[in-house]
C-alpha cells in the first residue's frame, strides 16, 4: 500500500508530466486560458489516462514483451519494438469509444467532455504514460496508480495555469509577449515553483 | 532654493511637449519620492485614507528596520566569531581598510555593526542600482511609473541574501527578479510570483555553490559555518542545539542569510505591519497553524532515519527563514490570494509545505521560498474556488 501511495505521490507532484517533462505542451498552453474549461480537460485526461496506461500495460506484459508469449507455448520471441505502434493504436481506440460510449449513455458528461476527447488522442503526455510505464516495467497495480497520479499531476498543473492565467488578464503585458509568449514565460516560473519536489526520495 | 522649487522649474521639460517628455517617469520618480503627490480623486468617489501604493510600500521598508540592523550586527558578529575562532588577524581584501581600525573583537558591537554594513551596503547598493536600472528602463519605454514597490523587493532582496555573495550574481538575480517575474507582466501590482523570491530561486538554481551549503553563510573565507537547519537534517535538534541554544536562534545569533535570522525583528517588522494592516493577520495565522499542525503531525508519526522528523514546532519557527518569509513574502498583497478565506487557505498551504519541504526532501534543507513560491501558483485558484463557493452560497440563499 506504502508503495503505491509514494508513486501516487511521485507522479503528481516529483515527476509532473506537464511541470516537470513539459509534455502534453500544446494543449497545456492551448487549453489553460479558462479554469473551468482547464478544469475539464483536465479530468478528462485522468480519465483516459487512468484507462489507456492499464491497458497497454495489459498488452506489452501478455504480448510484446521479450519471451511474453510464453503462455501460448512461443518462446524467444521479442516483440516490444511494436510498443510504440500499439500503444498509439491502443490509445486511439479507447479514445473513440469512450466518446462513442459517453455520447450514448452519458449525454451530459459527453458534452462536457467530448470536445477534448479529440485532443486527448494527439496528447502527448497521454503516450507518454504508456511510454514510462514501458519503461520502469510496472505491474498491472503500479499501472493504474501510476495512470490515476501522472493524469491528476497533469490537470492540477493545467488548473494552476489557468488559475494564473486567468489573474494576468488584468496584467499589463508587452504586445509582443501577449499570447503565447507570456504563457510560456508563466509555464516557466511554474515549473520554477515545483521544484520545490525535486530531490524527494520515496 | 529648495528642492521643490528645482523640480517644479523643470517639470514644463518633461511634461507633455517638453523637450524629455520620454523621461518622465524618471522625473515622476523623484518627485513622488520626495514630496507627496498632489493628484486627488476626480469624479464621485472618494477615498475614506490618505492610504496609496507610496505609503504601503513605504510602511514595509520602515517595518524591515530591525532585521536590517540585525543583519549589520549579526553579519559583522559571525565573521568576527569565526576570525576569532580561526585565529585570523586580518582579512585580506578592501574592508580591512575600515575594519583593521575597529579591530575584529566580536564581543565590540562597533566592530560587529561596521563590519556587516560593509558586507550589506555592496549586495545593496548593487541591487538598487542594477534593478534601477531595468525599473527605469521599463518605465520608460512602456510610460509607466517607477514607484517605490521596486524599493520594497530590491530591500527584502538583499536581505535574504548570503553575505558573501559575488556581487554579479546579485545584478543576475535581480534582473530576473524584476524582470522576468515583474516587469514582464506589467509592473508592480501586475505579477503572480514574489519578484524578490523570483530573483533569489534563480540564483538558488543557477548558482547553487554561493547560496546553499554550510560554506556561504559566514563571510570569513575558508570557514564552514552551516546553518541551523542543515545541521538538523543531518543530526537533528541535539545537533542544533549542540551549537546554538533556542534563545539564541530567536535573537537570531546564527549563521544564515544576513536579515532572515532574527525571529524576534520579524516579529517586531510583523507587528508593525499589522497595526498600519499592511500584511494580512489571516495569512500569518494560517502559515503558523499550518506550520504547527504539520509538524506536530510529522512528530507523531516519526521516523527512524530522518531526524528532521522529530523536529518540534517552536525549533521550526526560530531556525531559517521562517519568520522572515512568513511576516515579509507571504503577507506580499500582490502574490498571495485576495479573499479573506482563500489567505486562510493560502496561508496553511506555505505552513505545510515548508515543513514538507524542510523534512521530507532531503534535497533542500530550507524550505521556506520554494513554499512560498509553490502556493504564488495556487492563490489565484484558491481564490477562484473561494468565490465560486460564495457564488453557490448565494444563490442557495436567495432561492
Amino acid at each position: 500500500m506504502e508503495a503505491y501511495i509514494s508513486l501516487f505521490v511521485k507522479a503528481v507532484f516529483i515527476e509532473n508530466l506537464a511541470l516537470s517533462f513539459f509534455l502534453g505542451m500544446c494543449t497545456f498552453l492551448a487549453v489553460s486560458k479558462k479554469i473551468s474549461t482547464a478544469m475539464g480537460l483536465g479530468i478528462a485526461v485522468m480519465v483516459v489516462q487512468t484507462l489507456t496506461v492499464p491497458a497497454n500495460q495489459f498488452i506489452y506484459q501478455t504480448l510484446l514483451k521479450e519471451d511474453a508469449l510464453a503462455w501460448i507455448g512461443i518462446t524467444g520471441v521479442d516483440l516490444s519494438f511494436l510498443s510504440l505502434l500499439s500503444c498509439i493504436g491502443m490509445i486511439a481506440a479507447i479514445v473513440q469509444i469512450l466518446e462513442m460510449i459517453l455520447d450514448k449513455f452519458f449525454p451530459a458528461l459527453y458534452q462536457a467532455l467530448g470536445i477534448f476527447l479529440p485532443l486527448i488522442t494527439v496528447n502527448c503526455a497521454i503516450l507518454a504514460g504508456s511510454l514510462f510505464m514501458i519503461e520502469r516495467d510496472y505491474n498491472f497495480g503500479e499501472s493504474v496508480v501510476y495512470g490515476i497520479g501522472s493524469g491528476f499531476g497533469w490537470a492540477l498543473a493545467i488548473t494552476v495555469m489557468a488559475g494564473v492565467r486567468e489573474k494576468l488578464k488584468y496584467s499589463d503585458i508587452p504586445a509582443a509577449l501577449q499570447g503565447l509568449g507570456i504563457t510560456f514565460i508563466t509555464a516557466g516560473l511554474m515549473s520554477l515553483g515545483f521544484m520545490a519536489f525535486s530531490g524527494i526520495q520515496l | 532654493m529648495s528642492a521643490r522649487d528645482i523640480l517644479d522649474s523643470i517639470e514644463p521639460h518633461f511634461t507633455k511637449g517638453g523637450k524629455f517628455e520620454k523621461y518622465y517617469g524618471l522625473y515622476e520618480m523623484v518627485d513622488t519620492f520626495i514630496y507627496t503627490p498632489s493628484d486627488v480623486t476626480r469624479g464621485k468617489t472618494h477615498v475614506r485614507d490618505g492610504n496609496d501604493l507610496k505609503r504601503t510600500m513605504t510602511f514595509v521598508v520602515i517595518a524591515t528596520a530591525f532585521c536590517i540592523l540585525m543583519a549589520f550586527y549579526n553579519t559583522g558578529y559571525q565573521a568576527n566569531l569565526a576570525m576569532q575562532t580561526l585565529g585570523v588577524e586580518t582579512i585580506n581584501n578592501w574592508r580591512s581598510i575600515f575594519m583593521d581600525l575597529l579591530g575584529y573583537n566580536p564581543y565590540n558591537p562597533i566592530s560587529c555593526l561596521v563590519h556587516g554594513m560593509l558586507y550589506f551596503f555592496p549586495v545593496y547598493i548593487t541591487t538598487l542600482a542594477v534593478g534601477g536600472v531595468w525599473e527605469v528602463l521599463f518605465a520608460t519605454v512602456r510610460k509607466h511609473e517607477v514607484n517605490e514597490g521596486f524599493l520594497v523587493s530590491s530591500m527584502l532582496y538583499t536581505l535574504i541574501l548570503p553575505p558573501d555573495i559575488p556581487l554579479w550574481q546579485v545584478a543576475l538575480g535581480i534582473s530576473f527578479g524584476i524582470v522576468l517575474g515583474k516587469e514582464v507582466f506589467g509592473g508592480t501590482g501586475k505579477n503572480f510570483l514574489n519578484p524578490a523570491l523570483t530573483g533569489r530561486a534563480f540564483l538558488f538554481f543557477a548558482y547553487p555553490a554561493s547560496i546553499s551549503g554550510d560554506a556561504v553563510w559566514v563571510a570569513v573565507d575558508g570557514y564552514s559555518g552551516a546553518t541551523a537547519l542543515s545541521l538538523a537534517s543531518a543530526g537533528g535538534v541535539e545537533a542544533i542545539q549542540a551549537s546554538f541554544s533556542w534563545f539564541q536562534a530567536f535573537l537570531g545569533f546564527i549563521p544564515g542569510s544576513m536579515g532572515e535570522t532574527s525571529t524576534l525583528a520579524c516579529m517586531l517588522g510583523a507587528a508593525f505591519l499589522l497595526y498600519t494592516r499592511v500584511a494580512s493577520y489571516r495569512i500569518i495565522a494560517g502559515v503558523l497553524i499550518g506550520m504547527i499542525v504539520m509538524s506536530t503531525l510529522l512528530n507523531i508519526v516519526g521516523s527512524t532515519s530522518n531526524p528532521m522528523f522529530a523536529m518540534p514546532w517552536y525549533w521550526h519557527m526560530v531556525v531559517g527563514g521562517f519568520a522572515f518569509g512568513t511576516v515579509f513574502m507571504a503577507t506580499d498583497p500582490v502574490s498571495a490570494a485576495v479573499t479573506d478565506t482563500g489567505r486562510w487557505i493560502y496561508g496553511c498551504m506555505i505552513g505545510v509545505m515548508i515543513i514538507i519541504i524542510r523534512v521530507i526532501n532531503p534535497a533542500f534543507p530550507e524550505g521556506v521560498m520554494l513554499a512560498i513560491l509553490f502556493s504564488n501558483m495556487f492563490a489565484p485558484l484558491i481564490d477562484y474556488f473561494v468565490v465560486q463557493a460564495n457564488i453557490r452560497r448565494r444563490i442557495k440563499r436567495h432561492a
